[in-house]
């Protein structure tokens, strides 16, 4: 993964609450066996109008917001569905990070995954970045995670809080499964001691493969 | 030692490695994968020459996009073909049991796991959706991740997490009739909002939680994402073991009583502390139907669509405007008068044998009303669907105009052919209503299975409390 230091971007402001995944990837871009090219699809039914003709109602599609890669947003950004296409997907459009008051749980997680910083910051300071992002053509916001801190040309520095461990993971672009299976001994003198058996005493119709390692 | 939540005897059972400062290394009892969320984690694992490490822990099934029609006839939608080409592949190569399409035990991932007895009290459970908190009601540790995660659980069988804050969600009272699981849910998430559960993990008591069922309880737990807590859960006890007795991956006979006393175990201790409480009185619900774009946005049946201006934040004031707009609805309106085109009863949430009942029960001798232009029902699973057919509720729902369908997730998510055209307006008893969740444009109204049966049946909502207490119970 990609390792997440420093960006400074242009910020593209979506004023909705509640945004939830089903409107980042709606259900019938789903059905992909990878996890490249979604960037087109995102905020999919608010972005085009029908024929894939862009909506130019929809605020990423404002010729001012063109190339935009932190995303301002508001409350409880990325409800609902796990599906780990909604940063897929962001990440693929170009943004690098997020801005905006809670996350929900999945989604906050998933984005480490993705090298997508989804940085917290107070509703007021949201509510600032909103007012600045909209009077303001090409405003833009340089993020330093080293130092935690969202800044712009006019002299506004905004701290924010982060798990440190989710920064390391950012900061050295860590692969998880990596630094878990160091700890793989540990793993199996868990399972010495904890059964965690899967015994069918029933036959259920189930294809039972046997691994093939 | 100091008293523990139920939350806190799981995840200390589970601890495989624990450093300050760091999340913890934590094991996975039980991973449930679908065809959606799995094929870019077992190309992870190829590209990176890994392997599964518990393939015996691992269940895989196909259920968001299969057919709800005859499964004999070849698959037109190539995407969705080529999703369940990739999951039997996947399965065969690294060696994990599958549930296919054509499985007499096939069904919705949150459905079968329960059903046959994989699900278990003091697992852990996750699976790459974020409705797995359905298997919580059980006494388990069970919540939805995202496909790098179903990665790392499939190679490590573990995962990295750190420690939540627990909410405390008592419903206390009796449940009125005509008030079902869902009514109690729906009614939490209208009290404490979408977002009110986010970092938490709900465990549900209280004389309304412990009279419910299982499917119940299941019904609870499932839509607890939607109140944003990643995981919901109910202390095992006598209705839970009996509900898992004699199930094809329970342990029988001594084996059996030995894993009952253990669950026994599982319950949170007098005078552990919860982050949060939240109470309700189960006898103050009434019927639940959500008006907006979200579950958050849901009123009794007797109540009217909200005014934008009632709300006090700026921000909820916005959404309100933009979901009455959406849903094509005046602010005043009262419920009742909203009429419905189609009736989906299905879904991880709603459609268990209990569910399948309660509809029946309700329509038994009637008809859907001339301007429904369909009525499903789509049992969660194929076990589920046979003992439906045993006790002959096929034939009362046919009678009653309601298409008898095969198992599957079907028009909750609308990856198969199973979608509500734009505009049209759903009675469902599924878990979101989030604009174009059942359809590009379509309307949703999240209700119970009986509220859903009733709408069909009058063609618009209608207060099932007013039907005798038989009819409705």
């Amino acid at each position: 993964m990609k390792p997440f230091i420093t960006h400074t971007g242009l910020v593209a402001p979506l004023d909705r609450v509640n945004v939830d995944t089903d409107q980042m990837v709606p259900k019938q871009f789903l059905k992909a066996l990878t996890r490249q090219g979604f960037g087109r699809i995102l905020f999919y039914d608010w972005r085009y109008l029908p024929g894939e003709k862009p909506n130019p109602q929809f605020v990423l599609n404002f010729p001012r917001y063109k190339g935009a890669s932190v995303l301002l947003a508001r409350a409880n950004f990325g409800c609902g569905s796990s599906r780990e296409h909604a940063p897929w997907a962001i990440g693929d459009y170009g943004f690098r990070v997020i801005l905006a008051p809670s996350y929900a749980d999945i989604f906050y997680n998933n984005c480490f995954k993705n090298g997508i910083l989804p940085a917290e910051l107070t509703e007021q300071q949201i509510e600032e970045l909103f007012k600045r992002a909209e009077k303001e053509e090409g405003y833009s916001l340089s993020i330093d995670l080293p130092n935690q801190t969202v800044s712009d040309n006019h002299g506004l520095t905004y701290k924010f809080e982060i798990a440190p461990s989710r920064k390391e993971v950012l900061l050295q672009g860590l692969d998880d499964i990596g630094t878990t299976l160091k700890h793989e001994p540990e793993i199996t003198a868990y399972e010495k001691t904890h059964a965690a058996t899967a015994t069918m005493f029933d036959a259920v119709d189930v294809k039972n493969y046997s691994p093939a390692h | 030692m100091s008293p523990k939540t139920l939350y806190q005897k799981i995840w200390d059972s589970h601890l495989v490695r624990e450093e300050a400062g760091q999340p913890s290394i934590i094991y996975i009892d039980r991973h449930l994968i679908h065809e959606g969320t799995s094929p870019q984690a077992f190309a992870g694992l190829r590209a990176e020459r890994r392997k599964v490490r518990r393939p015996d822990l691992t269940f895989a099934v196909m259920d968001h996009s299969v057919s709800t029609t005859d499964r004999t006839l070849p698959i037109l939608d190539q995407d969705a073909k080529l999703q369940f080409d990739a999951l039997e592949k996947n399965c065969r190569e690294f060696g994990v049991r599958l549930f296919d399409m054509h499985s007499k035990n096939q069904g919705i991932v949150h459905i079968i796991g329960p059903e046959l007895g994989i699900t278990q009290p003091g697992q852990t459970i996750v699976c790459g959706d974020s409705h797995t908190s359905t298997h919580g009601a059980f006494g388990t540790l069970a919540f939805g991740i995202g496909t790098s995660e179903v990665e790392h659980v499939l190679a490590t069988q573990c995962l990295v997490q750190s420690r939540s804050k627990t909410m405390n969600i008592i419903v206390n009272g009796k449940r009125p009739h005509g008030v079902t699981a869902k009514d109690i849910i729906l009614a939490i998430i209208g009290k404490i909002g979408i977002g009110g559960g986010t970092a938490h993990v709900a465990e549900y008591s209280g004389q309304a939680i412990r009279e419910l069922s299982m499917d119940g309880r299941m019904t609870v737990c499932n839509m607890t994402i939607e109140g944003g807590a990643r995981a919901g859960m109910i202390a095992p006890d006598e209705t839970t073991f009996a509900y898992l007795e004699g199930r094809p991956f329970v342990p029988r006979g001594k084996a059996f009583e030995e894993a009952v006393d253990r669950w026994k175990q599982l319950k949170t201790d007098d005078g552990a502390k919860f982050d949060t409480t939240i109470e309700l009185q189960a006898e103050k619900i009434a019927p639940q139907v959500t008006w907006g774009t979200n579950p958050g946005m849901v009123t009794g049946v007797t109540d009217r669509v909200p005014d934008p201006g009632s709300f006090t934040d700026l921000n909820d004031q916005k959404a309100t405007e933009r979901a009455l707009v959406y849903m094509g609805l005046k602010a005043g309106t009262p419920i009742v008068d909203i009429p419905v085109d189609r009736v989906f009863i299905g879904s991880c949430t709603n459609s268990r044998i209990d569910d399948l009942r309660a509809a029946a029960h309700f329509v038994e001798g009637k008809h859907i009303a001339r301007s429904i232009k369909q009525a499903l029902i789509v049992p969660g699973s194929r076990g589920i669907k046979a003992q439906a057919e045993k006790e002959g509720l096929d034939k009362i729902f046919r009678e009653a105009g309601f298409e008898w369908r095969d198992a599957g997730c079907s028009m909750c998510i609308g990856m198969n052919a199973d979608v509500l055209p734009p505009h049209e307006r759903s009675a469902s008893t599924s878990n979101r209503n989030f604009e174009g969740r059942q359809g590009k444009d379509s309307r949703t109204h999240l209700v119970s299975p009986v509220m859903a049966a009733a709408a069909a049946i009058a063609g618009h909502f209608v207060d099932v409390r007013k039907f005798a207490v038989e009819s409705v119970e």
